[in-house]
């Protein structure tokens, strides 16, 4: 990892310390991937890849269609199970948790196409996101791990679905007042439309929803594959106002996304991804200038680097164009 | 042994040919096709008819009958099939469950419902090699077998039509988009899977000797489970699927005898789905697919219900019916308010879960006997068999389905059929007798044997379901089993354990379905393992789909229509059944979201 940046970094003082950064972020970083593989059918998807992020930090990964971008992410929330390699979160493994426990591990996440629970209204689909911080209504839930013994928590969840506890009842006035708090925050467009069922929302609405959704876990990591997938120009400056917020708030962000301008203005730090290796890693005006990535995103370079900087800027949206309207419908995943 | 295994590729081989008929249509129309089934019966019907009633020498029956079951096929598709698939493709399932009675009964009308002893137009008995002894008639049905699955590999890979059906199945959108004309392809689609379903039809009679219109439920179930197997749109799978379901079962009677043959024809099938999720050559996506915009068909929102509806609905419920109706609308009602109970609890299953469970009647048939040996063996008061019989069925049926509920989409329906007939199989195997003398309720000492005790009774378990049921859909329990069902894949990632809420919903569904089993137990006194059939829970299925899936109280709504209004026609049933198809059509081509769902 450390030789393909420093291979790729042109010369300039910034690179090394952000490698230094790198990696004296390892020893307390938030989420740590070490050697992560992922094969479909004989494709190497994610193919030995390692990076960290740390607590608080914005970290992009960026690359053309089919680089292993979702699938990094996939493997990150456990939508899919690696073949090889670890990932850790504070320190402990995740890697062989299912999704809802690394949910409840403070790991939430957006889809490529946003998935929202099309016949809740928007206040139930972030209620359903609050899922994993409540405690009342979901009494003896450490057992909900066991064998057998999960029936207990299940059947307590019934009994305060039914009767319901004094703690419960309280514990449900917070549920709403936080349900609240987070559709405020998208306040102008969610909010007239906060008892509408999801499937009768805009496209950019259910991506906000979903992202409310996300946001309701309170997670120590958020996962966000491509936000403003098909959005114009002034929601995606909408969206960049959030994740600039978001990280003003000290939110710690995973972001896939192929608008550039966004990434490179929200990023702490990019990650560029190719034929499902990293291929250059570092402040976003570090990697905007590295030659690796330059190839990949436009094929090889024949004249000399002067042009570059717009070069890769109006690369993208040409390339995010088919991502909008090619997510591949059979299996969720542009690598396959 | 040998004889066994030969008479079990004869029986595979009709099933082979029914089951590439379901796949075939699956394949190109996303729909599970109830319709298929009737043409097992209906072929051979018409195959006796032109033998014997005309005279027709079996060479020219044959493809008569191949072209009229195609023409019905065709028919069914052009007239209910299709229109109705673009809403949602859960009623075009349902109108075909319908199509199939309208056939069955049809068939049955002009035809009668007597078994008919079939002609042996080829002799059955006329080769022998060592002790075994085979005919002329099981020779050509392989025969003819073969030409068919061989013409129709060599017509899906090379021929143009067969091209087209296989680019739809793959991505209908896109096979539209190219110019391929989906329509018609599945209008061919159609027309062969009837053609391929009557053949297997006029199989079943030559190898049995007898036909008889209603036989196509039973063959096109376990045909249906073989498609299944094989992984459903997977022709081959589909004929594999139906060769290893006629040998195993061929040796399961063999071996067990013949009340064996569901238990094992449906083990095999959760054994394989546990196992192989898509069946043995069907693929399931690592990731579900993501919705696209705009694909929320099909969602309407509810009718607002103004809350004065509540109390007068009680007063008619509980008041006026009691005092106008004399006894026999009091027990026509008890039976509106039994599966009403049934429904109304099958709702969080169903509409909530999103999980289209077609074996209520398992859950049912535990629930009734569990209550009638409550009270008969142990004597117990039926007010105390009456909860525990739900909780008996609610945790039997939990523990059997309990392997099935990573199962995903169409699959999953299949696995509860399964589990709902495994259920009622095993007990008719314990008690082939059924149960006499199940006592009525009593009030401290006093039996209640009028209609209208028992219609009260029955109303205050309808009333604390519906209360229930309330209480689940508002809390924040209600709303993440809500979230399982709309969207597994991003519900876990919001950290939901999204089968363990599938086997909760599953579970309370079953309690009262267990209940009201117990209610049906005490109201017939006397219970038999065939009241509880695939039809009962279809029924159960279409009860709530009437109403509302979604919707406890559409649940009370679709039992009035369904169980009420179809109790006017009991004086003519073959009708009766065919104006409860044409219904349930009527009902999913202008309500597709239920009655009391207003369309988006």
């Amino acid at each position: 990892m450390s030789e393909n940046t420093a291979a790729g970094a042109p010369a300039s003082g910034e690179t090394s310390v952000e490698v230094d950064a790198a990696t004296a972020a390892t020893s307390d970083a938030l989420l740590s991937v070490e050697g992560l593989e992922r094969h479909f059918d004989g494709v190497r998807a994610v193919d030995g890849v390692s990076f960290t992020v740390a607590p608080h930090e914005v970290v992009s990964i960026i690359g053309p269609n089919g680089s292993g971008k979702t699938t990094t992410l996939n493997l990150v929330s456990g939508a899919l199970r690696a073949g090889a390699g670890t990932i850790s979160l504070e320190g402990r493994r995740i890697d062989h948790a299912d999704p809802a426990r690394i949910a409840e591990e403070g790991v939430a996440r957006t889809f490529q196409n946003g998935r929202v629970f099309a016949t809740l209204s928007v206040r139930d689909n972030v209620e359903v996101g609050l899922h994993s911080t409540l405690t009342a209504s979901r009494p003896f839930r450490r057992l909900s791990r066991l064998f057998l013994l999960r029936w207990i928590p299940l059947l307590g969840e019934l009994f305060i679905a039914i009767i319901g506890t004094p703690a419960s009842r309280r514990e449900q006035k917070q549920i709403d007042a936080r349900v609240e708090s987070e559709v405020q925050r998208f306040e102008a467009r969610l909010g007239p439309r906060r008892d509408d069922p999801a499937y009768s929302l805009s496209y950019a609405n259910r991506r906000r929803t979903e992202i409310a959704r996300a946001l309701a876990l309170q997670p120590k990591l958020l996962l966000l594959d491509e936000p403003t997938a098909g959005m114009n120009q002034s929601e995606t400056a909408e969206v960049l106002e959030q994740l600039l917020q978001l990280k003003a708030d000290g939110q710690a962000i995973l972001l896939v996304e192929h608008k550039l301008d966004l990434v490179m203005t929200v990023s702490d730090r990019v990650i560029v991804m190719d034929g499902g290796r990293i291929i250059a890693e570092g402040a976003p005006q570090t990697v905007r200038h590295d030659p690796a990535v330059i190839e990949a995103y436009l094929g090889r370079r024949r004249g000399l680097g002067g042009a570059t900087d717009d070069v890769v800027a109006s690369a993208a949206p040409a390339d995010e164009t088919p991502a909008a309207t090619t997510g591949d419908a059979a299996t969720g995943e542009d690598e396959a | 042994m040998l004889d066994t295994l030969i008479a079990g590729l004869l029986r595979g081989n009709i099933y082979a040919l029914g089951a590439v008929g379901i796949s075939l249509v699956f394949g190109v129309m996303n729909v599970v096709n109830f319709a298929q089934f009737s043409f097992f019966g209906l072929g051979a019907m018409l195959a006796w008819f032109g033998i014997v009633k005309l005279g027709l020498p079996f060479w020219l029956a044959l493809p008569l009958v191949l072209v009229m079951c195609a023409g019905f096929g065709l028919l069914t598709n052009v007239a209910v099939v299709r229109p109705l698939a673009k809403y949602l493709p859960l009623a075009a399932m349902l109108s075909t469950f319908a199509v199939s009675q309208i056939l069955d009964n049809a068939s049955q009308v002009a035809f009668g419902a007597n078994f008919r002893a079939f002609p042996k137009v080829l002799p059955t008995s006329n080769f022998r090699v060592g002790n075994l002894a085979f005919g002329t008639s099981d020779l050509v049905m392989l025969g003819i077998t073969i030409v068919v699955m061989v013409t129709m590999s060599l017509f899906l890979k090379y021929g143009r039509i067969g091209r087209a059906i296989r680019a739809t199945s793959q991505d209908q959108e896109a096979a539209l988009q190219v110019g391929i004309p989906v329509a018609g392809v599945q209008h061919v689609s159609f027309v062969i899977a009837s053609a391929l379903g009557g053949l297997a039809g006029v199989f079943i009679a030559l190898y049995v000797g007898v036909a008889n219109p209603s036989s196509g439920l039973e063959t096109g179930l376990v045909a249906f489970v073989a498609a299944t197997l094989g992984g459903l749109g997977s022709l081959v799978g589909a004929v594999i699927g139906g060769f290893v379901l006629g040998v195993l079962e061929a040796f399961g009677i063999h071996f067990f005898g013949d009340t064996a043959r569901e238990i094992i024809v449906f083990a095999v099938l959760i054994i394989v789905l546990i196992v192989r999720p898509g069946g043995l050559l069907g693929r399931v996506p690592l990731i579900s697919s993501e919705p696209l915009t705009g694909t929320f068909l099909g969602r309407g929102r509810p009718f607002r219900i103004p809350k004065w509806v509540w109390p007068i609905a009680l007063v008619i419920a509980a008041v006026v019916v009691p005092l106008v109706g004399g006894d026999y609308v009091l027990t026509t009602g008890t039976q509106v308010l039994i599966y009403a109970t049934i429904g109304a609890g099958f709702t969080l299953t169903a509409g909530q879960a999103g999980v289209l469970a077609l074996g209520q009647a398992g859950p049912i048939a535990i629930g009734a006997y569990s209550s009638a040996l409550l009270t008969t063996v142990v004597h117990l008061p039926f007010w105390v068999a009456l909860p525990v019989s739900g909780l008996i069925a609610a945790i039997i049926a939990s523990i059997l389905s309990s392997p099935i509920w990573g199962v995903k989409g169409h699959y999953i329906s299949i696995a509860t059929l399964g589990v709902g007939t495994v259920i009622v199989a095993v007990i008719q195997l314990v008690f082939p007798q059924g149960i006499y003398g199940i006592p009525f309720p009593d009030w401290f000492g006093t039996p209640l044997t009028s209609p209208l005790a028992y219609y009260l009774i029955d109303l205050g378990v309808l009333v604390i379901t519906l209360v229930v049921m309330w209480r689940i859909r508002r809390s924040h329990l209600g709303k993440v089993i809500a979230s399982v069902g709309s969207d597994e894949t991003a519900a876990v990632a919001s950290g939901v354990r999204a089968r363990d809420y599938k086997a909760l919903a599953f579970a309370v569904s079953a309690f009262f379905a267990g209940v009201g089993g117990s209610l049906l137990a005490h109201q017939y006194t006397y219970i038999d393992p065939t009241i509880f059939t695939t039809l009962m829970s279809l029924l159960v299925v279409t009860i709530v789909i009437m109403g509302g899936v979604n919707l406890p109280y559409g649940a009370v709504l679709g039992s009035i229509v369904l169980i009420g209004a179809m109790e006017l026609l009991r004086f003519t049933p073959e009708l009766r059944i065919i104006v409860y198809g044409l219904v349930l059509i009527l009902v999913v081509r202008f309500r597709p979201g239920g009655l009391l769902v207003r369309n988006s």
